[in-house]
């Protein structure tokens, strides 16, 4: 009965959630304007540099693709210090023995974090086209839930690796191993499909690669396009399948 | 009727045995005393109760199922040594956060805190609080549920003497409101609150009786020297 998911109990573990980041003001504000504040870094980095004629601009590009990397980075790193904290505190091992499934509290904590990167991207892109310029071909509201979505998949990679911290200092580590490589691979720094083969197909099984591309299509075309729901859709089942990997991960019995 | 019967519990932690053929029973409707020196094994039994400790061998059912089984999860409540409870929330928002999880409303959360004397800290956050304050917000937490069965690991230390005899009435009443208690203590003058009493050392159970039962045995009043009689009874 009680790995059957119950709305009631995921909705209270998001409240939750949500009202522990509310009493972290400082948090709050870190989460809505530091994307905002590092894009306007980017901004200035290309501010001066001439856009060879034919090409797109290089900040257009960068800072589209950014919005995607910042709620990933972000969300895997607020989750898996916060999970951690579960663990440590013991308030896991309680929760575990309540009516609440390991499903609702994953869950749940994808909830909160989603909601407060659905206010973390609305901010940011708002930020961007407006003070930065950004230019966007498709629509702003897929941008802000592609970023959505990128921080779904932040949450749950957290979730899930946080199995693997015994400490905060284990856990901060494991933001670079997680995010650099697919940040290495995602087709920002060189075109997915000049890698070399190999790294082609590691970039293939890496979510974030289909987060840009899914980006980029909406920095393209004036429409939604089939490649971009298909896309967004790999990294909701990556997403799917690491929550899935995270709950495996939460034992009831201990040693 | 038992609340609670463990039989041949074997526990290993790593390559040390925590539990060695431990078997009791624990009465409905009684305050259980489980008293033992720091690492005889106390906490381990008690996280086999609530289900939350790997076994090696033996059985322990809990209001006649399985400890751990999934219907037992709104009928059994737990409270780890460690005040388990989000320092960065209040009291309040900590206490409804559980009777929600229990299915419970804001009402029966401002109840089991003003219960546990911490009705005027109820908007505080818990990480602003004494350590005694925490381990009843701790507390508040499980009685939120007004489970049949509450396990309390440890739950009156580092209490002022006057906290710790209210704590101790106060688990007297919801005995005789038919709950079952099992409270785990390092403290031997905690016993005598007791109205049973299981006695434990590096993982062996030394003794399950009634206080009055294990003065009579000992042949002393005092029943921290009631103890080390046990204890040198067992050795010899």
């Amino acid at each position: 009965m009680t790995t059957a998911l119950s709305p009631r109990l995921t909705s209270a573990t998001a409240g939750r959630v949500l009202r522990q980041l509310r009493h972290d003001h400082r948090t709050v504000a870190m989460l809505l304007v530091l994307p905002s504040a590092l894009l306007g870094l980017l901004y200035l980095l290309w501010a001066d540099v001439p856009t060879p004629p034919g090409q797109p601009d290089t900040f257009d590009r960068v800072g589209l693709t950014m919005l995607g990397v910042f709620p990933f980075v972000v969300m895997f790193l607020v989750t898996s210090i916060a999970m951690l904290r579960e663990r440590t505190s013991g308030t896991l091992e309680r929760l575990l023995t309540t009516p609440l499934s390991r499903l609702d509290l994953l869950l749940g904590y994808g909830l909160a974090f989603g909601l407060a990167a659905a206010a973390q991207a609305v901010v940011t892109v708002a930020i961007a086209t407006t003070v930065y310029d950004l230019d966007v071909t498709g629509s702003l509201s897929l941008v802000v839930l592609i970023a959505v979505v990128d921080a779904a998949l932040g949450v749950a990679l957290g979730l899930l690796a946080s199995a693997f911290a015994r400490s905060e200092f284990q856990a901060v580590q494991l933001m670079p191993v997680v995010v650099l490589p697919q940040f290495f691979l995602c087709g920002l720094l060189v075109p997915r499909d000049q890698l070399a083969g190999w790294l082609q197909a590691v970039s293939d099984v890496l979510p974030l690669s289909y987060a840009v591309a899914a980006l980029q299509e909406v920095g393209a075309s004036a429409e939604a396009t089939g490649t971009m729901w298909v896309d967004v859709g790999v990294v909701a089942g990556a997403t799917l399948l690491a929550l899935g990997l995270a709950a495996a991960t939460l034992r009831r019995r201990t040693s | 009727m038992d609340a609670v019967t463990v039989t041949d519990l074997v526990v290993h932690r790593g390559a040390r045995q925590v539990l060695h053929e431990v078997g009791c029973s624990v009465p409905s409707g009684q305050v259980t005393g489980l008293l033992g020196p720091s690492g005889s094994g106390k906490s381990t039994l008690l996280r086999a109760v609530v289900g939350a400790q790997q076994v090696r061998s033996g059985t322990v059912t809990v209001l006649g199922r399985p400890a751990g089984s999934a219907a037992l999860r709104s009928r059994v409540g737990y409270v780890t040594q460690a005040p388990s409870v989000y320092a960065d929330l209040t009291v309040r928002e900590n206490a409804r956060h559980f009777a929600a999880l229990y299915g419970r409303g804001a009402a029966a959360a401002d109840a089991a805190i003003a219960d546990v004397g911490l009705a005027d800290a109820a908007g505080q956050l818990v990480g602003d609080l004494s350590g005694g304050q925490r381990g009843r917000a701790s507390l508040a937490c499980a009685l939120v549920g007004e489970p049949e069965l509450l396990v309390l690991d440890e739950p009156t230390v580092g209490l002022d003497p006057v906290l710790r005899v209210e704590l101790w009435s106060r688990f007297h009443a919801l005995a005789a409101a038919g709950t079952t208690l099992i409270v785990s203590s390092h403290v031997m003058d905690e016993a005598g609150r007791c109205d049973r009493l299981l006695l434990l050392r590096d993982g062996r159970l030394l003794s399950d009786s009634t206080p009055a039962e294990l003065r009579a045995r000992t042949g002393t009043d005092d029943l921290e020297q009631a103890f080390l009689s046990l204890v040198q009874e067992v050795a010899a």
